[in-house]
């Protein structure tokens, strides 16, 4: 079951929070939207649950034959939360917590209208079923105040997932909980999709946990989207500046193309794939401190090593361009940095295994 | 046993004082009601305080103290929720005349309020067609009470229900719950003990109510004396005794009522567990 989102408007006074979101989530699939804070991601995830009206703007939701409509801006139709049979997991857990664990599951089986309300007997073997997914059902009796961060989150997804959901939608769910217990979470997160094939959509602001656990990552800045692709697409093939530095560091490089090298200060730099201009154009390079090698006597840039640090096996390098064009950041594998004998304030080649170029003119404002 | 280990040293000094002090401002006094009450023999003291007069002023004060504090219950808990949940022109107004029972002399209350519902007052003039008197009836001691009791509910469950997580209602809407099970099922349970602390409290302050009520009840014998003015009466006979005794069993009474409140309140305190303080931020 998938969701159509079609021009999407939202603004709060003169903030605007989203300006024509278009986007679609296909079937069993599991999106991260992923962005800084104030980029509208959580506004958009709350605008698709019903939690927040838009301004303008059509959401669809297609079943298996025919399309629902969850809001329509035009007419002005809009589907309560209540009636959108969708499952929302809060950064916060949002457990009630006067109830013990089990009445917190059982919540969304037992308001349902009298006529469709399962019996006990079926609420507690549903609700069993639901603890043993989330690997809890030891913690039925206890209250949401005695247990863990990462205990309540899972608890509170048990709960979301007992109404059996359309789409299950999830606000930085990871967001409050220790770096560990994240990282966990998030493996039994794909492994839960893969089980229940739930459309998925969540919210992080964290690019690892987009890459590691979504089918597709949504980038946004702004309002606006800026990406749409999967994780290797994302990170290997970034469509704008913004996506390139959002996902991990960067060291950015002004210069000029021509005859596929990049010129940067007084290094030329042959670019793999990049189609010959005839004429030089300004541009801006990117790369990431991992592509960046050091040597005593290679190609490339002439800087002096300002400092290091040991960071398991790899060695972090601060270095400063002769030229005083800036500071570059490189990630040296130890056995080279043993090998190679660097230390502090020696004048070293930085040469870039790969580049980025953006030569847009727009999307170099954009920076 | 006593010993406490703290980061802050001056448990003993400190209890000390505590204890010095309840006993200056309220033991000490509160013993002498029960000395002097026993310098009746048994029997006197009995006949003084199961009076039928006395006897219907004790149903007039409790009861009426009850019906006060379960109106201001629940009107109490809607102006909160109206003081915390919305925005309007002037609410700051409102929520300063909220205070207003606290800080009025209970005797200009009294006279207001008894003028007011008066027959010819400005209300008791549309309710006396109807066959409702309300001056110089048990309902005037019931409205007098109300008045002064409704700060002590909406104070008490205001900041509860400031703290109270939107999250949890767009849980429970999102689950299927309808708003009317959302505030039921999620809502009432978690403000019920501020509710019932907000009831008892404007249930004491009922009981010992004098000020506000003597100009609107009558004071009719048998139908509209509250137990205050029975011991007032005494006094003015110079039977102090007498009044004493009526004290004293007041006293206790009211005692195990609050007592009860507060068992109760204990109780539901337990069966709700306090939030735990990441449930109460604000999401980022």
């Amino acid at each position: 079951m998938s969701i159509h989102v079609k021009k999407i408007v939202k603004r709060f006074g003169a903030f605007n929070a989203l300006r024509e979101i278009d986007l679609e989530v296909g079937e069993g699939e599991l999106i991260a939207l992923l962005g800084p804070s104030g980029c509208g991601k959580t506004t958009l995830l709350r605008i698709i649950a019903g939690l927040e009206t838009p301004d303008s703007g059509e959401i669809w939701f297609h079943g298996n034959e025919e399309g629902e409509v969850w809001f329509h801006g035009d007419d002005s139709k809009c589907q309560h939360v209540r009636e959108r049979q969708v499952g929302f997991v809060f950064q916060h857990y949002a457990l009630f917590r006067h109830m013990t664990v089990f009445d917190n599951v059982a919540f969304g089986l037992r308001v349902r209208p009298k006529s469709e309300r399962p019996t006990e007997a079926t609420i507690k073997e549903k609700v069993m079923e639901l603890l043993r997914l989330v690997q809890l059902d030891w913690l039925a009796e206890r209250y949401p105040a005695q247990l863990s961060g990462g205990q309540r989150q899972r608890i509170a997804l048990a709960r979301a997932l007992a109404v059996e959901p359309k789409v299950l939608l999830l606000d930085e769910p990871f967001g409050a909980l220790d770096a560990q217990v994240r990282k966990e979470l998030r493996r039994w997160l794909r492994r839960l999709h893969d089980e229940l094939h739930v459309t998925s959509v969540f919210v992080t602001h964290d690019q690892d946990e987009a890459l590691e656990v979504a089918d597709r990552v949504v980038v946004m800045n702004e309002g606006r989207i800026e990406q749409i692709g999967t994780p290797d697409e994302i990170y290997d093939h970034p469509a704008t500046p913004f996506v390139y530095q959002f996902l991990g560091d960067v060291n950015l490089f002004h210069g000029r193309v021509s005859d596929g090298h990049a010129h940067i200060g007084a290094a030329a730099i042959q670019l793999a794939g990049h189609e010959p201009a005839d004429t030089a154009v300004a541009a801006m390079f990117y790369t990431r401190p991992h592509d960046i090698e050091l040597s005593h006597d290679g190609g490339g840039l002439e800087a002096r090593i300002q400092g290091a640090r040991r960071a398991g096996g790899v060695v972090k390098v601060r270095l400063e361009r002769i030229d005083g064009h800036g500071a570059v950041e490189a990630e040296v594998p130890r056995e080279s940095w043993e090998a190679e004998a660097f230390c502090e304030d020696q004048v070293v080649r930085v040469y870039p295994k790969r580049l980025k170029v953006f030569t847009a003119p727009e999307t170099a404002l954009a920076t | 046993m006593f010993r406490q280990s703290n980061v802050l040293p001056g448990f003993n000094i400190s209890l000390g004082f505590t204890i010095f002090y309840l006993s200056l401002v309220v033991l000490i006094p509160l013993s002498a009601v029960f000395l002097k009450s026993f310098t009746l023999t048994w029997d006197e003291f009995w006949a003084a305080v199961t009076a039928p007069r006395v006897l219907a002023s004790y149903r007039l004060t409790f009861g009426a103290s009850l019906a006060a504090a379960s109106i201001n219950a629940v009107f109490g808990l809607l102006v909160a929720w109206v003081l915390v949940r919305y925005e309007f022109p002037a609410k700051k107004l409102v929520d300063a005349l909220v205070d207003l029972p606290f800080a009025l002399p209970t005797a200009v209350a009294g006279i207001t309020l008894a003028t007011i519902y008066a027959k010819n007052g400005w209300v008791g003039q549309f309710l006396a067609p109807l066959g409702i008197k309300v001056a110089f009836t048990p309902l005037g001691v019931v409205v007098a009470l109300t008045f002064i009791g409704l700060p002590f509910v909406v104070r008490t469950i205001q900041p509860i229900l400031e703290d109270f997580p939107k999250e949890m209602e767009e849980a429970a809407a999102s689950l299927g719950a309808t708003r009317v099970q959302t505030f039921v099922m999620v809502i009432l349970p978690s403000i019920g003990p501020a509710v019932l602390t907000g009831f008892a409290l404007a249930f004491a302050r009922a009981i010992g109510e004098y000020g506000s009520v003597i100009f609107i009840a009558g004071n009719i014998p048998m139908v509209s004396e509250i137990t205050p003015l029975m011991i007032v009466t005494k006094l003015e006979q110079y039977d102090e005794a007498g009044a004493t005794s009526i004290a004293a069993a007041m006293l206790v009474a009211s005692f195990l009522l609050l007592l009860g409140i507060n068992l109760l309140q204990a109780w539901s305190s337990r069966v709700l567990p306090p939030a735990a303080p990441d449930q109460l931020e604000e999401p980022a």
